[in-house]
């Protein structure tokens, strides 16, 4: 019997894992915020105002996380020049030839269910990076139009950074409706991005899913024997 | 028109006013102009020197509520501005003179004040097809704005119409219905926007004008900030029901007859910028929400084509009235959730044997076993 003999590889580094979980415990509490903001219950009635806040809560829940998601964010920018090989824009953004065919064919392996071949990257796969990057560019759009509507109701210099975005989208109702609309990508990234998770640790066995608690992935040395 | 026009001072005296109704009448003017009271003084001296200010006041595609909501303010303020303080020499629906001594009188304005004639404008300008959709006196809106501004000291925009187009310009916008801002440069253009705009802040606007001799401080998409920096939303009384979570869930329900908070009827108080909660309407008497209706962002752009009025998100461009980008976002999620359910299945179906292949491969119990115990 052969036997494939695995070498550990510290993919993750401690920053970028903890940049992972509080990013997505922030998007997780976001997008429940955010669906109450716009959604909220009829959960009272027959009830005077100066006995509740639930609704002032969820919305300083939201505001709270926003920050807190935000400069998270930030830093993993920074991170994406300082940290290791696996941690760097260049993983994010395709722009080598091999990056293009690693794409075709994790596509082969992900939707036309083909037979696995091992890919050249160890971090994450050049699609992976793609959609990590797409949905960076939508960590942005949300900062900004959620701290361009903020402004209204702040004083303090960053979210007045972004007030220009209310006039350039026409005015805060586009900004809301935007705002809203991205929360879908997010419910919808998370959903995908969580299979894909478990679909690679699956088919691949390198230990995807707990490279992001530990750090290591499992790479294929050669066949032993 | 006089060769030297008399001062606003001397125009007052004339009419028999006393020096302290007019200092009077000045705190009036700069509170509704939303100045600050130390600043009276100045009020006062301007008053004392300036001649009355020349307004040229012109009517495009509109429905005259703009004129209407200044001129049905019994607030003494803007009566006397009417009809005192401002020599309104040009409007085409309170003016007595009509034909070609109307049109005289547009010129004689401009020319005579060139550079320091106020051009006031209510409603839109079609751009399309040349501008044929509103024509005075044979001439095109297009051409009369660009004429009349050109010597123009500065402009006020009235009402959504020439700040943003309002329902001309709502889609189809079907004669290209253009706001002021976006046909002339080059002019310190003030927009107060609304439908209309309530008649103290169009009083207040004016009164700083006349007062100061300059622009008011103006926000980022040209409003006056006394007027317009704050949302319906901040100063509405109904506030603490939104904080505590207490909605009218339908017009006619206990709710809305306690006085909750209208959000979810689709009220825009969050997301509009105007003074409504503050100055209200009618002098004073109520403003929408507090006659139980939600805000529905009058002076907001677009906010035709932001409906329907009574939910809270509008509906998703292409999918019919009351589909909402929630509803596409569930849909989509669904599909989603369905296609990762069949990738599941399928997965297991096709790679079934490459995995159980792996398991073969790997180190198992029975392994680990045959080497343990040493
Ligand atoms: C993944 C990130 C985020 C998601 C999914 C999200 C989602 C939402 C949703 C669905 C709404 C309700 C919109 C409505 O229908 O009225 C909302 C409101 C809002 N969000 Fe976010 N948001 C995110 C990030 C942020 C950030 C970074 C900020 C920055 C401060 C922010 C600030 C706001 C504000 C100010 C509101 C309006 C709340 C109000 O006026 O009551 N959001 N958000
Ligand atoms: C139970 C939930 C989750 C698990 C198990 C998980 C796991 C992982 C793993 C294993 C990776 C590395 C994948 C690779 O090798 O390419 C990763 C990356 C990533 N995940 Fe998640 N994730 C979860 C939830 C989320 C959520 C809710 C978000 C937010 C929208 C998110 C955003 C990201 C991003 C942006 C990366 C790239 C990280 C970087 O390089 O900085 N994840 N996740
Ligand atoms: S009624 Fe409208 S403006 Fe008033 S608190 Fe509710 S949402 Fe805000
Ligand atoms: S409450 Fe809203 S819709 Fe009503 S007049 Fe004021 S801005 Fe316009």
């Amino acid at each position: 019997m052969e036997h494939v003999s695995f070498g550990r590889v510290y993919v993750w580094q401690l920053p970028v894992r903890v940049y992972h979980w509080v990013n997505a415990l922030c998007v997780v509490a976001l997008a429940c915020t955010g669906y109450l903001i716009g959604h909220p219950f009829a959960i009272q009635s027959g009830t005077e105002a100066y006995n509740n806040y639930w609704f002032g809560t969820v919305r300083f829940i939201h505001f709270l996380s926003a920050f807190l998601f935000f400069f998270n964010f930030l830093f993993r920018i920074y991170w994406g020049f300082a940290g290791n090989m696996f941690a760097r824009w260049g993983n994010f953004i395709p722009h080598r030839k091999e990056q293009f065919t690693e794409m075709a064919a994790v596509l082969k392996v992900d939707v036309l269910l083909a037979k696995i071949k091992p890919l050249p990257s160890i971090g994450h796969n050049s699609l992976a990076g793609v959609t990590y990057f797409i949905s960076f560019l939508a960590f942005l759009f949300q900062s900004i139009t959620g701290f361009g509507m903020y402004a209204a109701m702040s004083k303090s210099a960053l979210p007045r950074l972004f007030a220009w975005i209310v006039p350039m989208m026409g005015g805060d109702f586009a900004v809301r409706q935007w705002h809203h609309m991205m929360m879908w990508f997010f419910i919808i990234f998370s959903i995908v991005h969580v299979y894909l998770v478990f679909y690679h640790d699956y088919v691949e066995g390198r230990g995807t899913i707990s490279s992001m608690a530990g750090g290591w992935k499992f790479i294929e040395h050669e066949k032993n024997k | 028109m006089n060769a030297s026009p008399l001062t606003l001072w001397e125009h007052a005296q004339s009419q028999g006013v006393s020096r302290r109704d007019f200092i009077r009448y000045c705190s009036w003017l700069a509170a509704a102009a939303g100045i600050e009271a130390s600043s009276i003084g100045r009020v006062v001296k301007a008053m004392e020197n300036k001649p009355r200010l020349p307004v040229v006041w012109m009517h495009f595609q509109e429905c005259t509520c703009c004129s209407e909501s200044f001129i049905r303010s019994s607030h003494p303020v803007v009566s006397d501005i009417v009809l005192d303080k401002i020599s309104l020499d040009y409007t085409e629906t309170l003016m007595a003179a009509s034909g070609f001594q109307a049109e005289k009188q547009l010129h004689d304005t401009i020319t005579k004040y060139k550079g320091e004639y106020i051009l006031c404008v209510e409603g839109s300008i079609p751009t399309g097809d040349g501008g044929v959709y509103c024509c005075i006196g044979g001439k095109s809106a297009l051409d009369i704005v660009k004429e009349v501004a050109a010597d123009a000291k500065a402009i006020i925009a009235w009402g959504n119409c020439a700040t943003h187009g309002c329902v001309q310009a709502a889609k189809p916008n079907p004669t290209s219905a253009t706001p002021v801002h976006k046909i002339i440069s080059g002019k310190p253009i003030i927009n107060v926007p609304g439908c209309p705009p309530i008649a103290e802040v169009m009083a207040g606007t004016i009164v700083h004008l006349l007062a100061f001799d300059r622009i008011p401080e103006l926000d980022g998409l040209g409003r006056p900030k006394a007027f317009y920096s704050r949302r319906i939303h901040d100063t509405c009384y109904r506030r603490p029901n939104y904080d505590a979570g207490l909605f009218v869930e339908s017009f006619d329900d206990e709710n809305a007859k306690r006085g909750y908070c209208l959000y979810k009827v689709g009220c825009r108080g969050p997301v509009t910028y105007n003074a409504c909660a503050v100055t209200k309407w009618n002098n004073g008497v109520s403003y929408p929400i507090q006659s139980g209706h939600g805000c529905i962002g009058c002076s907001e752009k677009d906010f035709w084509d932001n409906g329907p009025f009574y939910q809270h998100l509008a509906s998703f461009p292409g999918f019919g009235i009351e589909t909402t980008a929630d509803d596409i976002g569930l849909a989509v999620g669904a599909v989603t959730a369905i296609g990762i359910a069949a990738h599941a299945v399928t997965t297991n179906i096709k790679k079934r044997k490459f995995i159980q292949s792996e398991i073969a491969d790997s180190e198992t119990a029975d392994d680990l076993d045959n080497k343990g115990g040493a």
